[in-house]
């Protein structure tokens, strides 16, 4: 039951991308379209997973004074095996992402959850969080990506809505990436935290 | 000689690693309320960026490509920024107080800084020469600085208007880079060489 808590926690109360603002960079950079975001999002949910877990089972053993490093080193190793498992099996989702599957080493959100979470609780809420704000942070990429499609090129999931031709490219580059998620932190800030 | 000249130009502006590569979008976010801390970042990031790249240029092409064991560069990369980080941080106390104050509080936060790592990750896909590969780096770092004191001059004027509840802080920030990203596609057309 207290896993349940956790994992809500995570996905509204903490979410990740629209309340603690972490992660920026794979936010706006992997959201021109939905299934990139969403795709984003789940390797991303997985390395946390599985970090959180190994950190949580590790925290007696690690010495306090080189926990960062350690972590450093765990995180690392979950994202090279999920690069490695992209680039054999989903290669043209592999070269849609790029740098930023490498790159989940250095998003915020993975050493924070271990830091403040994962190296202070049990194995079990450790990957409940983990769930929770990969979910959180799923959602969030997966709702900027369908409004970037949406508006850019009349698609969703690559399904197409409306005719391209009346759809704002602009959505789809990169300014549109910033305004977009500027929206829809304000509205979040509107609707569920009623700022 | 103009391939130089081309490659400072494209990394500064056209395809500046905030605004077209969504890269260090945490520091611009965060250490852009003021021009002085701006600043400050933007030298500790030009700094870091440009030794990194060189250090981590040599460990892809003397190391990890000779003993064939090029898929654990993303954690070798990490743990060598990481490790740079912290020795130059005790170099610049010892021998540079002056510089240490100045730059010492960002230093730390540029390990996670996802634009350090980048650089050096583009670098070694593109298969860059050594001296391209640094020179790209300082051009890039230099975009940054670039984008970070833009960004911090507009950010001073906003915080005197009067946005919306909901929009305050994060959101109308994002806004407003959306807009100076628009600008700078206008770079987007030209090229050289």
């Amino acid at each position: 039951m207290k896993g349940l808590g956790v994992i809500y926690d995570g996905l509204i109360k903490r979410n990740p991308t629209f309340v603690l603002i972490l992660g920026m960079c794979p936010t706006l950079g992997t959201t021109s379209t939905a299934i990139t975001g969403l795709s984003m999002g789940l390797a991303t949910l997985l390395v946390l997973v599985c970090s959180n877990a190994a950190i949580s089972m590790l925290k007696n053993f690690i010495p306090d004074k080189v926990r960062i490093p350690a972590f450093i080193v765990v995180i690392a190793s979950f994202v090279t095996i999920v690069q490695m498992v992209m680039q054999a099996w989903f290669p043209s989702l592999y070269s849609a992402l790029g740098i930023f599957i490498p790159l989940i080493v250095v998003n915020c959100i993975l050493l924070g959850r271990a830091e403040a979470f994962a190296s202070k609780n049990p194995v079990g809420l450790s990957v409940c969080d983990g769930i929770g704000i990969g979910l959180g942070f799923t959602c969030a990429l997966t709702a900027i990506g369908i409004v970037r499609e949406l508006l850019g090129t009349g698609a969703v999931f690559g399904c197409q809505l409306y005719s391209a031709d009346f759809g704002a490219l602009l959505f789809v580059l990169a300014p549109g990436a910033f305004i977009v998620l500027g929206l829809l932190l304000a509205l979040f800030n509107r609707l569920i935290i009623k700022k | 000689m103009l391939s130089y000249l081309a490659i400072i130009f494209s990394a500064i502006l056209v395809n500046n690693i905030v605004f077209a590569q969504f890269l260090g979008i945490c520091p611009f976010i965060g250490v852009s309320k003021n021009l002085d801390s701006a600043f400050g970042m933007g030298m500790a990031v030009t700094f870091v960026m440009v030794v990194a790249t060189a250090v981590t240029w040599l460990l892809q092409h003397y190391v990890l490509l000779p003993l064939g064991v090029g898929y654990i560069q993303t954690i070798a990369f990490i743990l060598v920024i990481a490790v740079l980080v912290q020795m130059l941080e005790i170099v610049m106390k010892k021998s540079s107080p002056g510089l240490y104050a100045a730059l010492g509080v960002f230093l730390p936060l540029i390990t996670t800084n996802c634009a350090v790592l980048g650089v050096a990750i583009i670098v070694a896909q593109k298969n860059f020469d050594f001296l391209y590969s640094v020179v790209y780096a300082l051009a890039t770092a230099l975009g940054f600085a670039l984008a970070l004191a833009l960004f911090a001059g507009i950010r001073t004027q906003l915080e005197l208007s009067d946005v919306p509840a909901s929009m305050r802080g994060v959101p109308v920030a994002l806004l407003t880079a959306g807009i100076l990203a628009m600008a700078f596609m206008g770079f987007s057309g030209i090229t050289i060489g």
